[in-house]
């Protein structure tokens, strides 16, 4: 078990910076998600905890010690990568007991290490095989395993699911919230899918372009985001945004104007002179919108997805911007409909031009 | 869908004829010769009609015998000897010349012999210099497979890493290979002058005048030696780069996890590298054996078979033997041969090297 703290740590590659000064700390016993778009640097830096990349500046502490210059070998870390990076030629058996034979480990330890991962993760019945005789889950399955064995402070997953279909990728991320309930080991992951991340994390952090943009637990990101970037990122569709200005403010609340949208008023209180004239961007999510006959949305329906549980419908809205509505999934909906939509006033988000929240 | 291409027969025979009827015509057609002539008496150039002759010419370069002589003895039992004590025997022609008691060493020579106790065993050859020939060809696969492939494999670990520069490394090693084996050979030659070549006058400057100046393709020690050791740098690069391409297919992340498991470097060779060049290895085994067998150009630039044929070699015979002495049937039977040879061997490195599950 460790801790993982991160200062100010940097990464460039010649002129180019890719980690801009990280501060991260995760706890012991913590399952911290990195998540963010492709080239944000999130591999990058787990692969600096893991000792792979070298760290151009700052402090990487593993535990209580400083891990900077340490070899990958004594960071008491275990990896996992996207491609499984399983020995091909070796069995399971032989690659789950790799680390103890290249450290002549004695053959008592060895089994009894690999018995219990493979106990662990159920797959007693697959050590003789060799890698090219599992399927993908399995050969995952046969990477953590290998992980298992060392007996890590922290592990680190590298995109562990992306090479799965949908429906593994799914039971597989449930075993691994059940390892990691189990094993209560400090767990360090990465993934542009943002699902992964909100169903795994106690912790997530959100990069974006080598900056952290936001570290917090799965809901505060969800329901406050601290930027633009964040909250389009995080929610899935992806939330509405929409231009809008300030046209006056009073002790009742803002009156708002848009180009795409009625002018409404919005009951926000205490930051209304503040924002009076001001150019804001609005964001409300597609589960929020509701069919409302005096909503301040009115659009065209441009395409209707039926998914059961629930109906998406994208609008066309009058300057033409398209917006995304959750509704319930009986709802009948015809392509070329136009429909109007409202939100509660509690779920609107605001950021200002710069992307930053508007602090209320 | 499958396109135009892979459905339509026809098409691909057309692609592919051109290749296909040229390798037929210098390749495939003429191997089909060499088998047949190799039964028959045909020369080059001859007034008298082709004769076939079954397997007489096989038996002619593959004839052996052992002949085992007891030491010439005096009325009294003794060992006759020389003045200098060498024990002397009868004369090995009384055997090998029309002797009606041994009628199957009729027309053999002495190939080496080697003493036992008081008597002295011979091995005879029907045609000693294609004994010759097809021993010092397998001391050079012996030799040449091995190291050049592990020399070939060092130079690929070598180069295949992230240097600044290191494209100029891959073109220095792999240039011998782009040059004529013609002109390499010729070179060599220089190189190896008895009096004033390069390697003497290297040796000489480095022990300072205490290495005596040898005649390296002139001394029947030397010779075989000194072709072997120019023809692993020739196309020492070659086999560097099918190495490379084989290091390239291994994963990154094999190396990464490897190295997060704490292994050294050694054992990141043994548990990660060697094994993911297996197919690798196996290639370049047989094409460097087969190369090997093939060895004619430095032979023939170089030493012309000699000293004393301590460099003759398969293929060198056949030419010589059915262009230089206009002995085609003759040297379409040492094709032939040197064909099964190596074909045994491949098939045996195949099987040797066979993934065992």
């Amino acid at each position: 078990m460790a801790s993982v703290s991160l200062k100010n740590v940097r990464k460039n590659y010649g002129a180019a910076d890719i980690i801009k000064g990280v501060d991260i700390d995760i706890a012991d016993g913590e399952f911290c998600v990195f998540v963010g778009p492709s080239g944000c640097g999130k591999s990058t830096l787990l692969r600096m905890i893991a000792g792979l990349e070298d760290i151009s500046g700052g402090t990487l502490s593993i535990g209580d010690r400083v891990v900077n210059d340490l070899p990958p070998k004594d960071r008491s870390i275990a990896m996992v990568f996207q491609s499984y990076a399983i020995f091909p030629h070796m069995t399971v058996r032989e690659n789950l007991a790799f680390g103890l034979t290249i450290a002549n480990a004695p053959k008592v330890e060895k089994d009894a290490k690999v018995a219990e991962a493979a106990r662990i993760l159920q797959m007693e019945h697959l050590l003789e095989r060799r890698p090219s005789q599992l399927s993908g889950g399995q050969r995952q399955r046969v990477a953590i395993g290998r992980a298992i064995v060392r007996k890590p402070g922290v592990f680190l997953f590298d995109e562990p699911l992306s090479n799965l279909d949908a429906a593994l990728r799914v039971d597989m991320r449930m075993e691994l919230a059940k390892l990691h309930n189990d094993l209560g080991a400090t767990m360090v992951y990465v993934t542009h899918d943002q699902v992964e991340a909100m169903t795994l994390a106690d912790k997530i952090v959100v990069l974006n372009a080598g900056i952290v943009q936001q570290v917090g637990s799965p809901l505060e990101l969800y329901h406050c985001p601290v930027n633009k970037f964040v909250a389009g990122f995080i929610g899935s569709p992806k939330m509405n945004f929409f231009d809008l200005m300030v046209e006056s403010g009073d002790d009742a609340g803002l009156r708002i104007s848009g180009p795409a949208l009625q002018e409404f008023s919005l009951p926000l209180t205490g930051a209304a002179e503040r924002l009076v004239g001001k150019k804001l961007t609005m964001g409300v999510r597609p589960h929020d919108l509701y069919l409302s006959g005096d909503g301040p949305l009115k659009g065209t329906v441009i395409l209707v997805e039926h998914l059961g549980n629930e109906t998406l419908v994208s609008l066309s809205l009058t300057n033409g911007q398209a917006v995304i509505v959750a509704l319930d999934g009986d709802t009948e909906c015809r392509v070329g409909q136009t429909l109007k939509v409202g939100f509660p006033a509690n779920k609107v988000h605001l950021f200002e031009e710069n992307g930053n929240r508007v602090a209320v | 869908m499958a396109s135009k291409f892979t459905r339509s027969n026809s098409t691909g025979w057309l692609m592919a004829g051109p290749a296909a009827v040229l390798m037929g015509l210098f390749i495939v057609l003429p191997f089909l010769f060499a088998i047949g002539l190799s039964f028959t008496n045909q020369r080059l150039i001859s007034p008298n009609p082709t004769q076939f002759v079954g397997l007489s010419n096989y038996s002619q370069l593959l004839g052996v015998g052992l002949l085992t002589l007891e030491p010439e003895r005096n009325e009294a039992g003794d060992v006759v000897r020389a003045e200098d004590g060498a024990v002397s025997y009868p004369a090995l022609r009384g055997y090998t010349r029309n002797n009606p008691d041994y009628p199957q060493l009729d027309g053999m020579r002495e190939w080496f012999s080697f003493s036992l106790g008081e008597s002295r065993t011979y091995v005879l050859a029907r045609d000693v210099v294609f004994a010759k020939a097809v021993v010092n060809t397998i001391i050079f696969v012996l030799v040449v497979a091995p190291v050049q492939g592990g020399l070939a494999l060092v130079l690929a670990l070598l180069i295949n890493q992230k240097l600044r520069g290191i494209n100029v490394f891959r073109a220095i090693y792999f240039m011998p290979v782009v040059v004529s084996i013609v002109v390499v050979s010729l070179l060599w030659r220089f190189i190896y002058d008895g009096q004033s070549g390069l390697l003497n006058n290297l040796l000489s400057a480095l022990t300072f005048g205490a290495f005596p100046r040898i005649d390296w393709l002139g001394n029947p020690s030397t010779a075989l030696g000194a072709i072997i050791a120019m023809s692993i740098w020739q196309a020492v690069g070659f086999h560097m780069v099918i190495w490379l391409s084989g290091l390239q297919t291994i994963s990154p992340s094999l190396y990464e996890a490897a190295a997060i498991e704490g292994a050294s470097k050694w054992q990141t060779f043994r548990y990660v590298t060697w094994p993911g060049l297996r197919n690798t290895a196996v290639l370049v085994l047989i094409v460097i054996t087969m190369q090997a067998f093939a060895l004619f150009a430095q032979i023939d630039v170089m030493t012309s078979g000699g000293p004393l044929d301590s460099t003759q070699t398969i293929v060198f015979q056949a030419v010589e033997r059915g262009y230089g002495k206009q002995d085609i049937s003759g040297g379409s039977t040492i094709s032939v041969i040197l064909f099964v040879f190596v074909l045994a061997i491949s098939l045996l490195q195949r099987w040797l090297t066979r993934e065992k599950k």
